[in-house]
């Protein structure tokens, strides 16, 4: 029955343009894009054919459209088939026909011919301060707006760094009051999964997509409720140029030798080691590149607060007065968190950095707080984070760099 | 009497809202709105300014890279950097395949859905697209066959009554005029558009690490690693990457984009005569051979007053003030600032939420009103097209003239929303043609062991002067952009950004001078109030980019105004 299935899939997604090797490809690829077994591409092929198309809403909040380009730039599968095979595209600022009060209609008509049955995704931070005036879509707040179509959703996945904790509004100097999506839905239950970036890599938002389509459940999260699949590892882990800072080979300067060579950018300010997210294997553009592979540094951009918690970005020669990157694996539980896998729920104050927005109960966060602060100034010991590095300790990964590389190149030079 | 408020306007980046007042099926008065802020240059005050351009750069992820190059000029000219001519390089090939990249992104995915009625392409007989299609150029894909399989594509995707992103238009609108057969060549476009700039953003990725937002800048040059035999980055390998995406986005540019425009401009010539707008049009200049080297600049800096072109003014940023009293913000003293001296205080003062219209409060708009000398500018590819023209610089006088004689067009027609949208695809493809002489200059310093991508003399904050201040001046896809930042022991004092859509979208000033976009929908037709699908033309004719809003309204306030919300 399955060959039967995806065969009849195919054959109507011929009728759509696509071919029955594109798209058996295409499975295939998803299949191996979420870690899982050749087979499994069988299992895509039969949940891509549900019919009709889930709905997706997506909106945009204090945003600057960097994700919403970011799907444009989706490989597998592509724009093109995001919008005519895989979903239905019913409501995105950036690219629908409509205008003005005709955007609200294309809501309605989802929750009239879908109820519960829409997936939501959130761009942007969402401001609270004074009455929610910082956002305003068709004369209303855009958190009012917001809060109505994600409570009829079947999840809530907020895709980059601002949707997730606030990004860039919520950070020092901000006056908007922003926090991310958790923040703002807070014990609702509706489940919110979040894929930081900044923007995201659409690679994991498709593979998230696909995967749901395909077997009904969203992927294990971690305490932040950010996929496994995406954000298990650090990016120092599966780095191009770990060889080098293995073998204590650093640039110093842009255009250096070392930075011909691919050396280590450690010492030019990367956070990698503390930074978790797939950019070293996924990379971006279909594969092309990726920071680091360009030339330049990590800046954690999936790391809570990274605006304030990874500043100052421009770093260069040592000896570092960065704090020691602390690699966090969320992989296995964390005694006094959620299970990975389960829900993060949103407003759970171990769950998700939303629930840490000031006046949101942060004082209630300390894993939260603390892997902020730590990063932050290099401090550890804070409530959960305490727990968090007494685990690492206990079952420390060989190329986790703890403390700043020591001796020999980084000796005599001088900040 | 109406009045129109279109809230969101779609198809732009940000949060737009445009109020209009309609009186005998003609606009007579209009207001934008921009309806989302989020602080950015509050959030800059304080750090290190070599991080700038990384928090800058997120001001804008659609043009996205545009912000981070005005950033580091802004830093380097406050520290007196000269950047080596690698990484200028460089920067002109990242800033000129964005204009390639988002021009093509906003004509077909942005601003196409105005001029194309996606519904109509289904009665489309596919060997009459072939045909129209070899009429234009000789475009790979120009057969029956291929024409009939897009047809059944959008069949099929109609058929599921899904429509997705094509649902809720204003299709069957009398406006609409292309034929079924032409609004199917389109839509086969707008496909293959979503498809080719996943290719030409490669060359982000290569020489920024991703798009959108690279991640290569640096204060004093570029972080981007460069040598022949470099395991990644730039080298011999990636150069040749590089230029293939090149030759696929000319030929796009050529065979795809410039003959559409020109065949779409000839069927709406009536376009010509609206959303002529201010008539004042500013330039900062951009793209040169060298660092510092005007006489090369592609697109030159200057002004044009009352659409003059027999005289170019000059440029000096010492007289662009932002005044705010139409404004949500207020000012510490005086009604204008220089951005060197610019606030940015939020104090709304519109009505409490949800509200039916803006227009009737004295201040209307997050955007503040920049104006050079006291006056109202636009700016953006109509303003570079122009002035650089009026200079007599022959690359654009021969596109603009090649353009007005293919379509039959008068000179005068370029002042105007078809104008805009015909200056936009001029300029795509002048800078499609700089591209490959950027690569192969950078490819021949590699050859000859030349690689030096940054100056990193002034790189430490012990070398900085106590204080110092820089302006960052750019032309941005969609105009004349600049960032202003004050540098005081070792921090950024003060940042402020005046970029082309608070040019373009702003509100009035304190003299109650309309703003770009308000003052081009004066005169539009508008056959239903209902539909206003003209609005959109003109706006989106400047490819607005940011959080913003526009009324439309039927004549002016009384209690008799009815306002409608579509």
């Amino acid at each position: 029955m399955v060959e039967r299935d995806h065969l009849d899939l195919a054959s109507a997604l011929e009728v759509r343009g696509v071919s029955r090797r594109r798209f058996l490809k295409y499975c295939a690829a998803m299949a191996a894009a979420l870690a899982m077994p050749p087979a499994f591409a069988h299992t895509i092929a039969r949940g891509l054919q549900a019919s009709p198309r889930v709905p997706l809403i997506w909106l945009e909040a204090q945003d600057c459209a960097g994700n919403s380009e970011a799907l444009l730039r989706a490989e597998k599968p592509t724009v093109a088939e995001v919008i005519l095979d895989t979903l239905s595209l019913d409501h995105h600022h950036l690219l629908m026909a409509a205008s003005g009060k005709r955007t609200e209609k294309a809501i309605e008509a989802v929750r009239e011919q879908f109820p519960a049955g829409y997936v939501v995704v959130v761009e942007g931070s969402i401001p609270l301060a004074d009455g929610g005036v910082y956002c305003m879509v068709g004369g209303r707040t855009f958190a009012e707006m917001a809060r109505d179509v994600c409570n009829g959703a079947l999840a809530v996945i907020a895709v980059g760094s601002c949707a997730w904790d606030g990004g860039l509004p919520a950070a020092s100097g901000g006056l908007t009051g922003a926090v991310g999506v958790a923040g703002w839905l807070g014990d609702s239950g509706v489940k919110v999964i979040n894929l930081p970036g900044c923007p995201l890599n659409p690679g994991n938002l498709t593979a998230l997509i696909v995967q749901y389509l395909s077997t009904g459940r969203w992927p294990d999260t971690d305490p932040f409720g950010r996929p496994l699949f995406a954000y298990g590892d650090t990016v120092h882990q599966q780095c191009e140029s770990l060889p080098h800072y293995r073998a204590r080979e650093f640039v110093r300067e842009w255009g250096d030798e070392g930075h011909r060579k691919g050396w280590c950018l450690y010492q030019m300010g990367c956070k990698g080691p503390s930074t978790n997210a797939n950019c070293s294997t996924l990379k971006f553009n279909g594969g092309t590149s990726w920071p680091v592979g360009a030339g330049h540094p990590c800046v954690g951009c999936t790391t809570p607060r990274f605006w304030d918690t990874m500043a100052p970005f421009a770093r260069v020669g040592g000896p570092l007065d960065l704090p020691a990157p602390t690699p966090v694996d969320y992989r296995t539980p964390v005694p006094g968190t959620p299970r990975p896998g389960g829900t993060a729920k949103p407003g759970d104050p171990t769950g998700t950095p939303g629930a840490a927005e000031p006046g949101e109960g942060a004082e209630n966060t300390p894993l939260y707080v603390g892997i902020g602060a730590a990063v932050a100034a290099g401090a550890a010991g804070l409530g959960g984070f305490a727990a968090l590095r007494a685990r690492n300790r206990a079952n420390p990964g060989a190329d986790q760099p703890h403390e700043p590389p020591a001796a020999g190149p980084d000796e005599g030079d001088s900040q | 009497m109406t009045r129109i408020a279109i809230d969101p306007i779609t198809r732009i980046e940000g949060h737009l809202r445009i109020e209009v007042e309609v009186d005998g099926g003609t606009v007579r008065d209009a207001w934008s709105s921009g309806t989302m802020f989020r602080g950015l240059e509050n959030i800059l005050r304080g750090r290190d300014p070599r991080d700038a351009w990384m928090l800058a750069q997120r001001a804008c992820g659609v043009c996205t890279t545009v912000h981070a190059l005005a950033s580091v000029r802004a830093v380097e000219a406050a520290l007196g950097i000269t950047i080596p001519q690698n990484a200028h390089l460089v920067r002109n090939l990242i800033a000129g395949s964005q204009f390639v990249h988002d021009h093509v992104v906003h004509f077909y995915h942005l601003h196409a859905l105005d001029w194309v009625d996606v519904v109509s392409a289904t009665n489309a007989d596919p060997a009459k697209t072939a045909a129209l299609q070899q009429s234009l150029s000789d475009w790979k894909n120009n057969s029956p066959t291929y024409f009939q399989g897009v047809l059944d594509r959008l069949k099929g995707f109609i058929g599921t009554g899904q429509l997705g992103p094509f649902a809720f238009g204003y299709w069957g609108h009398p406006a609409y005029r292309l034929s079924p057969e032409a609004n199917l060549l389109a839509v086969a476009h707008y496909l293959e558009a979503l498809e080719w700039q996943r290719g030409i953003v490669r060359i982000h990725a290569i020489l920024g690490g991703k798009n959108p937002h690279p991640q290569t800048y640096a204060v004093g040059g570029m972080a981007l690693r460069m040598a022949n035999d470099a395991p990644t980055g730039l080298n011999r390998t990636t150069a040749g990457q590089i230029a293939s995406a090149i030759a696929a986005a000319k030929a796009f540019v050529d065979k795809v984009l410039i003959p559409d425009v020109a065949y779409i401009a000839g069927e709406y010539r009536d376009w010509a005569a609206y959303g002529r707008g201010i008539g004042n049009y500013l330039v900062y200049g951009d793209f040169s051979d060298r660092p510092g080297d005007a006489a090369s600049l592609i697109f030159p800096p200057g002004r044009i007053i009352g659409r003059d072109l027999s005289k170019v003014e000059p440029v000096d940023q010492e007289k662009i003030a932002e005044t705010v009293a139409h404004s949500w913000y207020s000012y510490s003293s005086g009604d204008q600032k220089h951005p060197y001296e610019g606030e940015t205080r939020p104090e709304y003062t519109g009505p409490n939420p949800p509200y039916e219209t803006l227009a009737d409060s004295e201040a209307y708009s997050w955007l503040k009103a920049p104006r050079y000398d006291g006056r109202a500018y636009e700016v953006g590819p109509l303003a570079r097209v122009l002035v650089a023209y009026a200079s007599g610089r022959a690359e654009v006088k021969a596109a603009v003239d090649g353009f007005l004689s293919r379509t039959g067009l008068g000179k005068d027609a370029l002042f105007s929303t078809l104008g805009r949208i015909a200056a936009r695809a001029l300029e795509t493809q002048i800078l499609v043609n700089h591209l490959q002489g950027w690569l192969d200059q950078l490819v021949a310093n590699m050859n000859g062991g030349q690689l030096q991508i940054a100056d990193s003399a002034s790189w430490q904050p012990g070398s900085w002067p106590a204080e110092a201040r820089g302006w960052g001046a750019e032309e941005a896809p969609r105009g004349a952009l600049g960032h202003w930042v004050v540098v005081k022991n070792q921090k950024i004092e003060n940042y402020q950004l005046v970029v082309p859509s608070t040019w373009n979208g702003s509100p009035r000033d304190a003299g109650g001078n309309r703003g770009a976009w308000e003052e081009s929908l004066i005169g539009t037709p508008i056959a239903d109030p209902e539909q206003p699908i003209e609005v959109l033309r003109t706006v989106h004719s400047f490819d607005p980019c940011m959080a913003c809003a526009v009324h439309v309204f039927d004549p002016t306030g009384g209690a008799s105004t009815e306002i409608r919300v579509v």
